[in-house]
């Protein structure tokens, strides 16, 4: 399932466009943001969650997914170059579930660990900086998978990706409780809260309703995403 | 021996019909796909190499439909026309990866061996970023070679050569087409494939206008009827030596001064008008064709080929 040549690629394609700087910025931002309100409010006992559960899921998270998920196979796509990949036996899959891996791992790295290096940071939060990890490294591979999905369906992917994390998990999911369901930032915060319980996290979903949606979403993404490249056609240029 | 079969396939987007009820069929050897642009050379391309799914009729290499077909990609190579490839890898490390996704037991000699056949070794330490638009052109070909298919597609391989360079890719066709290869090219440029000799398909607006062999359509080529303006140092003696010729069909002094030459052999009177000037003691100051668009020239090899 997993192809190293198409990884390899992947890898080098990602960092070679220069974009690695623009991943780091968020991450910079959440550890820049911790350090600032440990300054000025050392002893605030709930401010830690607020910022990372805040800032990091609803913010860091989905968007260095957003750049990474609709970047590893989308921007190939854009370019042209997918067909060199695409014009060889890989299977679609293959080339499908590899690319999200390498846009969740580089979610991971540049999401995920700054989480919890920020939540390290923070006053007595060792126990919560663990399980925000844990539902961050989680978050990645959800919403890189829905991305990933995106970029195949759509030449908009990031708009779309936008769309979705600012207007559906930022107003709706806060305000609509049943918007909850589809929420890829709920899923994460409900794994989160489930290892260290804390109202300041807003959690709206259960253990078991956050893991098997995003179960669920993660293969339901990949398997749509590899039909739709199996289907996939260079666009014509009417004469 | 057909190996590609194209039977009455159609191809629309939308209203605008791109390729319209062709059939064709392609064996091993060398054919060329000639025709202006947007004639629906690519979109042919495209579907065979199983990028694009006909929107009519049926199309099969060695039987089999090419259209959500991965399988076809062990059997045929495809050179699209863009060269986006991924510049960032150098021109070895592009056919390597290339051969490692084709699962090659032998990745690294069959590297080696299409990187000579391009004539790309020299070059294959450097990044493809560093490349001319040659060059690109060649590591496509030394990519889509690498796994050894017997089919061969490009699209436009002779675009952005310089003359060298178009002999080279055109003997390398010639070659892989001579060891039994299906090799099936584009252009848009009738001159271009002057060297090859092999099959010839002409499409025009989407449709198979002409199908036969290379010398026949070089043929008519060269003997077309054309018009020429002309400027010299002394249009009535020029005129009055054209007329002579067999050739020229008629000639007209213009108001604003110079000749308008219409001739029946576009090659001879080519060949000849230095001399003539030359010979007469006359100056040739412009030499301009006047109906050089592609249109019109495969529009008359089109009336040609059907009466």
């Amino acid at each position: 399932m997993f192809n190293p040549t198409v990884a390899t690629l992947t890898i080098r394609a990602t960092l070679g466009r220069r974009r690695a700087l623009l991943f780091a910025i968020p991450a910079v931002v959440l550890i820049a943001l911790t350090l600032a309100v440990r300054a000025t409010h050392p002893a605030g006992p709930t401010w830690a969650a607020q910022v990372l559960g805040d800032f990091g899921f609803s913010v860091l998270l989905p968007l260095t997914a957003l750049i990474l998920g609709t970047g590893v196979l989308g921007a190939e796509i854009d370019d042209g170059s997918a067909i060199h990949l695409l014009a060889t036996p890989v299977s679609r899959s293959s080339i499908v579930v590899t690319k999200a891996a390498v846009a969740a791992a580089g979610t991971m790295l540049f999401a995920a660990v700054p989480e919890l290096i920020a939540g390290l940071l923070a006053p007595d939060s060792g126990k919560l900086a663990v399980a925000l990890f844990i539902g961050a490294l989680a978050g990645s591979v959800i919403y890189t998978a829905a991305f990933v999905l995106a970029s195949v369906v759509t030449t908009r992917a990031i708009a779309v990706g936008l769309l979705y994390v600012l207007i559906w998990e930022g107003l709706l999911g806060n305000f609509v409780g049943g918007a909850r369901i589809l929420s890829i930032a709920h899923y994460s915060l409900g794994i989160a809260n489930a290892i260290h319980p804390d109202t300041a996290l807003n959690a709206g979903l259960g253990l078991s309703t956050s893991l098997v949606l995003g179960i669920a979403v993660t293969v339901g993404a990949l398997v749509l995403a590899s039909r739709r490249l199996s289907s996939f056609a260079i666009k014509g240029e009417p004469a | 021996m057909s190996v590609i079969q194209l039977s009455a396939v159609s191809r629309w987007y939308g209203n605008v019909v791109a390729v319209n009820d062709i059939t064709m069929s392609i064996g091993p050897g060398v054919t060329g796909l000639l025709g202006p642009n947007g004639a629906g050379k690519s979109t042919i391309l495209h579907m065979i190499a199983g990028f694009l799914a006909p929107s009519k009729g049926t199309l099969t290499v060695r039987g089999k439909p090419t259209w959500q077909n991965t399988g076809i990609y062990r059997t045929l190579g495809l050179v699209p026309e863009r060269d986006s490839v991924y510049a960032f890898l150098t021109g070895e490390q592009f056919v390597r990866a290339t051969a490692r996704l084709h699962k090659l037991p032998d990745e690294e000699a069959a590297t080696r061996h299409a990187l000579e056949m391009t004539d790309m070794t020299a070059a294959a330490g450097r990044r493809i970023s560093t490349y001319s638009k040659g060059m690109r052109q060649r590591i496509k070909v030394a990519a889509a070679l690498v796994h050894d298919p017997e089919i061969l597609l490009l699209d436009e391989p002779f675009n952005g050569m310089d003359p060298r360079q178009r002999l080279h890719m055109m003997d390398l066709l010639a070659k892989l087409g001579a060891e039994g290869r299906v090799i099936l090219f584009s252009s848009h440029i009738l001159e271009e494939v002057e060297k090859l000799s092999g099959t010839i398909q002409v499409m025009v607006a989407g449709r198979l206008a002409a199908s036969g062999d290379f010398r026949a359509i070089r043929r008519l080529m060269t003997s077309r009827p054309h018009v020429f303006s002309v400027r010299s140092s002394d249009d009535r003696r020029l005129a009055a030596a054209l007329v002579g010729r067999p050739y020229t069909s008629a000639v007209e002094l213009t108001g604003t001064g110079g000749l308008q030459v219409r001739t029946s052999d576009f090659g001879a009177f080519c060949a000849q008008i230095a001399t003539i000037t030359r010979d007469n003691g006359i100056a040739l100051r412009e030499l301009l064709p006047t109906d050089e668009s592609l249109e019109s020239v495969f529009g008359y090899l089109i009336s040609s080929q059907g009466s």
